[in-house]
């Protein structure tokens, strides 16, 4: 098992970085993920994140569908927060897995 | 390194000439999926698959229920394609189809475009097929972005790490 050390904190990640332990995720921790990726974060971030996190704690599946009904932000600008990749940008940043999703 | 990350796909253009069902949502799921990539993404319709883009059409298609013979009843016998023939039996299973899709929170075609423009997928229908089914550009969904020729197709689908799939 990988490990990275963001602002002080080891925690576990996958070979592609992704955490394998969601609950060593704080948001210093996603502050710097968010730099290496080129991304400043902001309220808009984090409430997304929030919901994106909550939803996985809760076991549901992830998919691009459901920013549309997380109440927070469209999908437009779900793209516009997290540029190129944005469910494999924002999972890796709030601390949860890869989704596995193909929508 | 993997010869994937040495030649990335950076673009896709995806050609649909087919208007059923799964002709359709092929399509839609490869381009979604390439959008959700970062990879730029041109969709491009022609003949019956022009119904996908057609505003009062695109969210009541339907799948061939007669001559598909990959097509099973619930519990995995084949479907006889003589009982395709009986009224009602495609719009049956075409709604049993969506039905099922709608499960694994697979949107209509309509909101599918929603999400792929939404995402900056750019989404063409094809000029010799508008001219042959006497579309208009105010029968398409607001989603297209242009009617394109088969030259003006080729123009948009060029570029390095650009690929054509036909599906």
């Amino acid at each position: 098992m990988a490990q990275k050390t963001y602002a002080g904190k080891t925690v576990d990640v996958n070979e592609e970085d992704y955490f394998t332990n969601p609950s060593q995720w704080t948001k210093e921790i996603a502050v710097e993920i968010a730099k290496e990726e080129g991304i400043v974060l902001t309220e808009q971030h984090f409430a997304i994140m929030e919901f994106l996190r909550n939803r996985f704690n809760s076991g549901e599946a992830l998919s691009i569908r459901s920013i549309n009904h997380s109440g927070v932000i469209d999908v437009k600008t779900f793209y516009q927060l997290f540029p190129g990749a944005p469910l494999k940008k924002a999972t890796k940043i709030a601390g949860i897995p890869k989704p596995v999703s193909c929508i | 390194m993997s010869t994937e990350q040495n030649y990335p796909i950076k673009k896709v253009n995806i050609i649909c000439a087919k208007g059923a069902i799964e002709d359709v949502y092929a399509t839609l799921v490869m381009g979604n999926g390439a959008v959700m990539e970062g990879i730029e993404t041109n969709l491009f319709f022609t003949f019956f698959g022009l119904d996908a883009i057609v505003k009062n059409r695109m969210d009541k298609l339907h799948t061939a229920v007669v001559g598909n013979p990959a097509l099973r009843l619930p519990g995995g016998l084949r479907m006889p394609t003589l009982l395709g023939v009986i009224p009602g039996m495609e719009s049956f299973t075409s709604w049993m189809m969506m039905g099922e899709m709608a499960k694994l929170d697979i949107p209509p075609v309509s909101e599918f475009l929603d999400l792929i423009t939404a995402g900056g997928g750019k989404i063409f229908a094809c000029k010799l097929a508008m001219d042959m089914f006497k579309f208009k550009k105010e029968d398409l969904s607001e989603h297209v972005s242009g009617i394109l020729t088969v030259g003006e197709f080729y123009a948009h689908a060029g570029g390095e790490g650009s690929q054509i799939i036909f599906t």
